[in-house]
């Protein structure tokens, strides 16, 4: 415990670097706006925003884009309650109660709930992160190839069982994101895979990052100005900051319902599937289902707002808590940083821990600076982030492309790259309109790599036995890992099975 | 063309993509089998996960003709007629600047871009059209190619000229 503390004071000391605090700011700066800006959710800010942070060290640019990712989250609520659109997906659950108080003319009130409760979130689940890594990290140390071949199974399975997608498609896109990754050299044998219409440059893979850029730069911005007609209508809410300051004492109606949102934001979130736009629906329903006054809710809670708020936040940090001890990202947004790292020279899994502890230390020291960071600027320039909404869309669209351009370019240096990245977000958009979700496919490129390589090794170490995944003497966490994957996996089959049940009951 | 329509194509598409990385994979030549005492050969996992992939498109056929799923029984438009035009236009002008860069270079058709979509899509006036273009082109220049040294391609070798003036400049001058 002692030493957590002192790693702790290390990762706090480093975060004060000016370099370090300057990207803080930057980054939570960024998150505010790409956070309010409809349309635009930390999983476009840091797919686009990642080739930029070659310009400083590793831990310097994961400190920039953890911290625009809580940005992005506290974003969110603004235009979610200014303009009655979430900011992001992550932000619906605030339009709830967010609209109707801003239609009362208690906007302020409201945006003021949700940055408290930000905070709140963001706090708690920090300290729960700074606590259960370490131990998990170490418990991880452990783990074999079986072991990772068997988590990834996990990480997929929570997308079939507690997704909601419709399931074929998501297991298309799962596999299609497994199969894009072995495009080019195979890492075992050496011999060239996939190479369609024998173009040359096929032979060094599809990156992570042109899928990523592709479907969450183009594909999402196509969206975007397909849904919105290219026109954000904003009204104009009235916000002072004395009677912002003034709605501070709201603050003990929803404390408890903050803290139990943030408690169950965090767990949320280190699912793969789920992370925080369910979290922060979950958290809604429980604040409402312990309630006095559940019928008020929808009306203009001022609850309605603080515990979504918090939950999402807290699901941030929980994604995170995967990301960093396993190698297993939480949600798309930690995809991208972990295909980051990788870029960055980095080895993410348990070894992160103890080869790297700068900076996983200066990650989580960040963390609570940020945290801090966001509350302040948030609070200070709302009034002013009202105002940037009415940017208008078709000045943010055009310059969102050429970032995903040029981004692509200077990370890959071929322009074959950019073409292939216009094409996979011109068929991500198509696929998305069908309900395919994409985000599978973004982890599954990410970890498709990884989960082959640790699957061939398991069975080149095992001599070839299948079933050295399922021994219980030698890989119980492995068995552990498959049981509950089949489980989730049938767990849509058994929901329609009961449905169906039910129907027959009733005729 | 319809949601409905467009469900169904995209399943067919997908399927024959399916079927075409097996058959890529098939006549590569690679193992799609085990070797004995050594686990699964090169091919093995794309092989069997294009499979996967195949049966997953035959499933989301077989719903559709069943009518299961929301998109199998959805007659409206796939593109919202109304930002058809809008989304259309937008990819033409994106997919343009991408192939002028070979020829005019990065900064160029960046700027023409963004001059080109604001003005026909935003109709925004010529004094912030203008000023957005050559903000542009100094952002990308200062962060890309000088903080990042990244070397952004400059099209026809007369642009690649011009540019070395400006690289001179800042080596003579600004560093």
């Amino acid at each position: 415990m002692l030493e957590i503390f002192s790693l702790l004071g290390d990762g706090l000391l480093q975060s004060f670097e000016p370099l370090n605090l300057f990207m803080i700011f930057a980054g939570c700066l960024a998150g505010l706006f790409i956070g309010a800006m409809p349309g635009l959710g930390s999983v476009n800010g840091v797919a686009i925003l990642l080739p930029v942070t070659f310009l400083v060290p590793p831990t310097s640019a994961i400190i920039f884009l953890a911290a625009l990712y809580y940005g992005a989250m506290y974003g969110g609520a603004i235009s979610s309650i200014t303009l009655g659109i979430p900011g992001a997906s992550t932000a619906v659950a605030t339009v709830f109660d967010g609209k109707p108080m801003a239609r009362q003319g208690k906007a302020d009130q409201a945006l003021m709930a949700a940055a408290i409760a930000s905070f709140i979130g963001g706090t708690v689940s920090i300290v729960m992160f700074t606590l259960f890594a370490p131990p998990l990290a170490n418990l991880a140390l452990k783990f074999g190839p079986q072991e990772e071949f068997a988590l990834m199974i996990l990480a997929f399975a929570t997308f079939i069982g507690l997704g909601g997608d419709d399931i074929p498609k998501t297991i298309f896109s799962i596999l299609l994101g497994l199969v894009m990754a072995a495009v080019g050299f195979d890492i075992i044998s050496g011999k060239p895979r996939l190479i369609f219409f024998d173009l040359v440059e096929f032979q060094r893979g599809i990156g992570f990052l042109v899928l990523a850029i592709g479907i969450y730069g183009i594909g999402e911005m196509l969206w975007t100005i397909e849904s919105t007609k290219g026109k954000v209508q904003v009204d104009t809410v009235k916000v002072t900051w004395t009677r912002f300051v003034s709605s501070l004492s709201r603050i003990k109606e929803y404390l408890m319902t903050t803290s139990l949102g943030a408690i169950l934001g965090f767990f949320v979130g280190t699912l793969p599937a789920a992370g925080a736009t369910p979290a922060s629906l979950m958290s809604y329903g429980l604040a409402k289902t312990f309630s006095k006054d559940p019928d008020s809710f929808g009306k203009g809670n001022i609850s309605g707002v603080a515990a979504p708020e918090s939950a999402n936040n807290a699901a941030s940090t929980g994604s995170m808590l995967p990301m960093i001890t396993l190698g297993i990202p939480g949600s798309p947004t930690t995809a991208i940083l972990l295909g980051g790292m990788i870029i960055w020279g980095l080895r993410p899994g348990p070894l992160l821990f103890a080869e790297q502890p700068d900076f996983v230390w200066g990650l989580i020291g960040s963390m609570y600076v940020a945290n801090f960071v966001t509350v302040v600027l948030n609070l200070a320039m709302i009034p002013i982030f009202v105002r940037v909404l009415a940017m208008p869309f078709s000045i943010l669209t055009p310059i969102i492309f050429i970032l995903c351009f040029v981004g692509v370019f200077a990370t890959t240096d071929r322009m074959f790259d950019v073409w292939l990245m216009l094409a996979l977000g011109l068929g991500g958009y198509f696929l998305r309109k069908l309900d395919y979700p994409v985000a599978p496919a973004v982890l599954a490129i990410v970890l498709g790599p990884l989960a082959e390589r640790s699957m061939r090794q398991s069975l080149i170490g095992s001599r070839g036995d299948p079933f050295t995944f399922v021994n219980p003497a030698e890989h119980p966490i492995a068995l552990a890992c498959i049981i509950v994957a089949l489980l989730l996996m049938l767990y849509p089959a058994y929901l329609s099975f009961r449905k169906k049940r039910a129907k027959k009951a009733v005729a | 063309m319809s949601t409905r329509n467009a469900e169904l194509l995209m399943a067919v598409g997908m399927l024959v993509f399916s079927l075409g990385m097996m058959w890529n994979i098939h006549s590569d030549g690679l193992i799609i089998g085990w070797v004995p005492e050594r686990g699964p050969g090169a091919g093995v996992w794309p092989f069997w996960l294009s499979l996967g992939m195949a049966l997953c498109s035959v499933w989301t056929l077989v719903r559709w003709f069943k009518g299961t799923t929301a998109e199998s029984r959805n007659q409206s438009p796939y593109i919202d007629p109304e930002s058809l035009g809008l989304v259309v236009l937008s990819f033409v002008l994106l997919t343009a600047m991408i192939f002028l860069v070979k020829y005019i270079g990065t900064y160029l058709s960046v700027a023409l871009f963004l001059g080109a979509y604001m003005r026909l899509i935003g109709r925004h006036s010529w004094s912030v059209t203008l000023s957005m273009m050559a903000g542009s082109i100094v952002f990308i220049y200062f962060l890309f190619e000088w903080q990042l040294a990244k070397y952004l391609p400059k099209g026809l070798p007369v642009f690649e000229d011009a540019f070395l003036w400006i690289d001179n400049f800042r080596w003579e001058y600004l560093m």
